[in-house]
């Protein structure tokens, strides 16, 4: 019996440690330059420093049907979240888990893709490490908005901003201008930037 | 064209009568905190299906609560099914205590609709009163379409009810849109002034589409007296059967749901690659002596796990599961003549009537009602451990104000009926919308260059260009640019006229030396952060 016909070039072969395309839940352009696999990577933390662009990176996903939940952000615009994409009819907010946070979070990660959640000031270690393994294990993405208090997979900062369309007394807010930085472990550890209109699009 | 002449063979009340309660028993089957189901007496109390359990226990103190069991309900429909298998050979149904037929042989044979119609029910009633309780009892309807032959059983004329041909459409005209069965949709039609099916009947069929979506064209079909399923879109079911041979043959239900778990899931893929939805499925159980045992089972319409979904009228594999785990327990642990001698030897499920599935593309995510399911579980879940009032959707509302463009109500509950197009709302201020609201608003200042607070005059003018920001006391913000005002109109309906000072408010837009953007409001009492665009 001879091995060749199962025998291919190594460059055939995916990058070791690359997720399949299909642990890649899609994000809209340019914000896609962020990640290292051109998408939200499948049971990983991404930690991001502001709501807006929290929603951002996950409008193209929601918008393409996948389930999105947002935990512990009583004060969210859920109007906003539509504009940028989201499928509000898909779309689920506990505005205060209170000390349930973590559980509340481990269950909408049981049947939920997209986890977006404000973790408390002072969490438990133990709650933290617990909603790591629940994210890797159902394959879904954890967004933390505000620090996450682990090293998270990927961090994304709006490094610097610029509102358009005001000036004194005319005008309306359009967007802003935002230099966006992403760094993260593994394949994230080389630093990414771009810069990008907030709302995309506008 | 019309639709085909069916016999509707309801059973009412029928998760109580599986459960041998008596109707003069005031006794209630519940779902979770809800009404399924109640008997005569507890209906007599004023107890309906849909009401919450404490307000069914209020309404009916001595109300007997009961769990829902769907296999007992399963089982307890067989015999029923054998009887009506002397009456027409293709019953279909749609879940224990409701099947259908069509007429079309059946009626010649015994000699016209209203003697078929008297039969079938005669010979139901006969076996439930036998196997269940006295009181269990079953009724007939016969009419062009299985929607107006479900009304016509339902009026619940002993000797069945039976819509001459053609006459469907006069039949529904004046039922109210409630029977429907889409709470959303019919409170929205009742707002636009259509009470009854035949004013829904009667809108010009290419508008609803366009106004009410895929969900107001199913009304509009069933209000006309057609079928939920356009003939146009059937199409000859590809050979898509799956089977599981079982050896050694298998006795118990358990191992056997997971074969018809298995079977759904592999059906329901090749369904979905081709684009397609199937009404009804054929399952077939034969055992290792030749015993055989086929049903056809056609969708009840209802959405896959909660009504907060779309109502999507194709079987979804886990309902097509259900089905065979119903057919099996009926046959398996039925009335013991009912039993078969052997184990199940042989598992296989058919997609008998098949169409295009317009309404429910693949999605990339995978088979769009297993997420939703699974979402679903999740959320319910979610409400047992944090209350039901906290896990909340938004949905979209015709307010003015930022914090008003959408509503949050708890999952689960019925969604207020949205208007599906895109309505222009004048007063509202042009998108971006902020990313935080406050919906009481934070207390602030705004000061001029000389610290004094700005304020508006009856015209609308800022006493002097807005310099500083400060919030609930907070450390000064320098203002770096500034946008305003925006008058509001639309409170003056919810303040009382009294307050005449309430006239001059407005919003303004501010970015601060942070590079944060704001929304402010002015009233009479002061400045307050409406949102922020963070």
């Amino acid at each position: 019996m001879s091995v060749a016909p199962l025998l291919r070039p190594a460059s055939s072969l995916p990058l070791p440690g690359a997720p399949a395309r299909t642990d890649v839940l899609p994000v809209l352009s340019p914000l896609d330059g962020l990640f290292p696999y051109g998408g939200l990577a499948r049971g990983s933390v991404v930690a991001v420093d502001s709501p807006a662009l929290a929603l951002a990176i996950v409008a193209r996903a929601s918008g393409q049907g996948a389930w999105c939940a947002v935990a512990g952000l009583p004060t969210l615009g859920a109007a906003a979240a539509a504009e940028i994409g989201c499928d509000l009819s898909r779309f689920v907010v506990v505005p205060s888990p209170g000390d349930q946070w973590a559980a509340a979070t481990a269950t909408l990660l049981d049947g939920i893709e997209l986890v977006l959640v404000v973790p408390p000031k002072h969490p438990r270690n133990g709650e933290v490490r617990r909603l790591a393994a629940r994210v890797r294990e159902r394959r879904g993405v954890l967004v933390s908005i505000g620090s996450w208090p682990e090293q998270a997979d990927l961090k994304l900062r709006i490094e610097a901003s610029e509102w358009d369309g005001l000036s004194d007394g005319r005008g309306r807010l359009v967007a802003r201008r935002c230099a966006i930085s992403a760094s993260g472990r593994g394949a994230a550890a080389r630093e990414r930037r771009i810069t990008t209109w907030l709302p995309l699009g506008s | 064209m019309a639709a085909a002449r069916v016999l509707t063979l309801w059973c009412p009340d029928w998760p109580l009568v599986a459960l041998e309660v008596d109707a003069d028993e005031p006794a209630a089957v519940l779902v979770g905190e809800d009404v399924l189901a109640c008997s005569a007496a507890a209906r007599a109390d004023g107890v309906r299906r849909g009401l919450r359990r404490r307000e069914a226990q209020r309404r009916c103190p001595e109300l007997r609560l009961l769990t829902r069991d769907e296999m007992q309900e399963a089982r307890a429909f067989e015999p029923v099914l054998s009887a009506l298998d002397a009456v027409s050979p293709a019953v279909e149904v749609l879940r224990p205590g409701l099947c259908v037929f069509s007429t079309k042989g059946p009626s010649r044979y015994f000699g016209g609709d209203a003697m078929l119609a008297r039969i079938a029910a005669d010979t139901v009633r006969d076996v439930v009163a036998e196997t269940t309780v006295p009181t269990g009892t079953a009724l007939a309807g016969v009419a062009d379409g299985r929607f107006a032959s479900l009304l016509a059983a339902r009026t619940a004329d002993p000797d069945g009810a039976v819509v001459p041909p053609g006459g469907s459409a006069a039949f529904l005209a004046p039922f109210p849109v409630s029977v429907l069965e889409r709470p959303d949709l019919a409170d929205l039609f009742v707002r636009l002034g259509l009470r009854t099916l035949g004013d829904v009947a009667a809108l010009p069929g290419k508008n609803v589409a366009s106004r009410f979506g895929a969900e107001g064209t199913l009304a509009h079909r069933l209000a006309r007296g057609l079928d939920d399923v356009p003939l146009t879109a059937r199409i000859a079911p590809p050979d898509l059967t799956v089977e599981q041979a079982l050896d050694p043959p298998e006795t118990t239900t358990e191992p056997l749901a997971f074969v018809a778990k298995m079977l759904a899931d592999t059906l329901q893929a090749a369904l979905s690659e081709r684009g397609l939805g199937c009404t009804r499925v054929l399952v077939e159980a034969e055992t290792e002596h030749g015993e055989q045992r086929a049903r056809l089972w056609r969708t009840d319409g209802a959405g896959s796990v909660r009504a907060g979904l779309e109502g999507q009228s194709a079987l979804s594999a886990s309902a097509m599961a259900q089905r065979m785990r119903w057919q099996l327990a009926g046959w398996l642990t039925g009335p013991p003549q009912e039993r078969p001698r052997g184990g199940i030897s042989l598992l296989r499920i058919t997609p008998d009537e098949v169409h295009r599935d317009h309404g429910r593309q693949l999605r990339l995510f995978g088979e769009a009602t297993d997420a939703d399911e699974r979402a679903a579980l999740a959320l319910t879940r979610l409400q047992g451990l944090l209350g039901f009032d906290a896990v909340l959707v938004p949905v979209p509302a015709g307010g003015r104000d930022p914090a008003a463009y959408t509503r949050l109500v708890p999952w689960g509950e019925p969604k207020p009926p949205t208007w599906t197009g895109d309505p222009p709302w004048p007063g509202r201020l042009p998108a971006p919308t902020p990313t935080v609201l406050y919906p009481e608003g934070l207390p602030a200042a705004v000061l001029d260059a000389l610290g004094r607070p700005v304020t508006l005059d009856g015209h609308g003018a800022v006493s002097a260009p807005p310099q500083a920001l400060s919030i609930r006391g907070g450390a000064q913000l320098r203002i770096t640019s500034w946008a305003g005002p925006w008058p509001v109109q639309e409170r003056w309906w919810d303040r009382p006229a009294a307050d005449p000072a309430e006239g001059s408010l407005a919003r303004f837009q501010v970015v601060t030396a942070d590079g944060t953007a704001r929304l402010l409001m002015t009233t009479a009492h002061g400045w307050c952060v409406e949102g922020a665009y963070a």
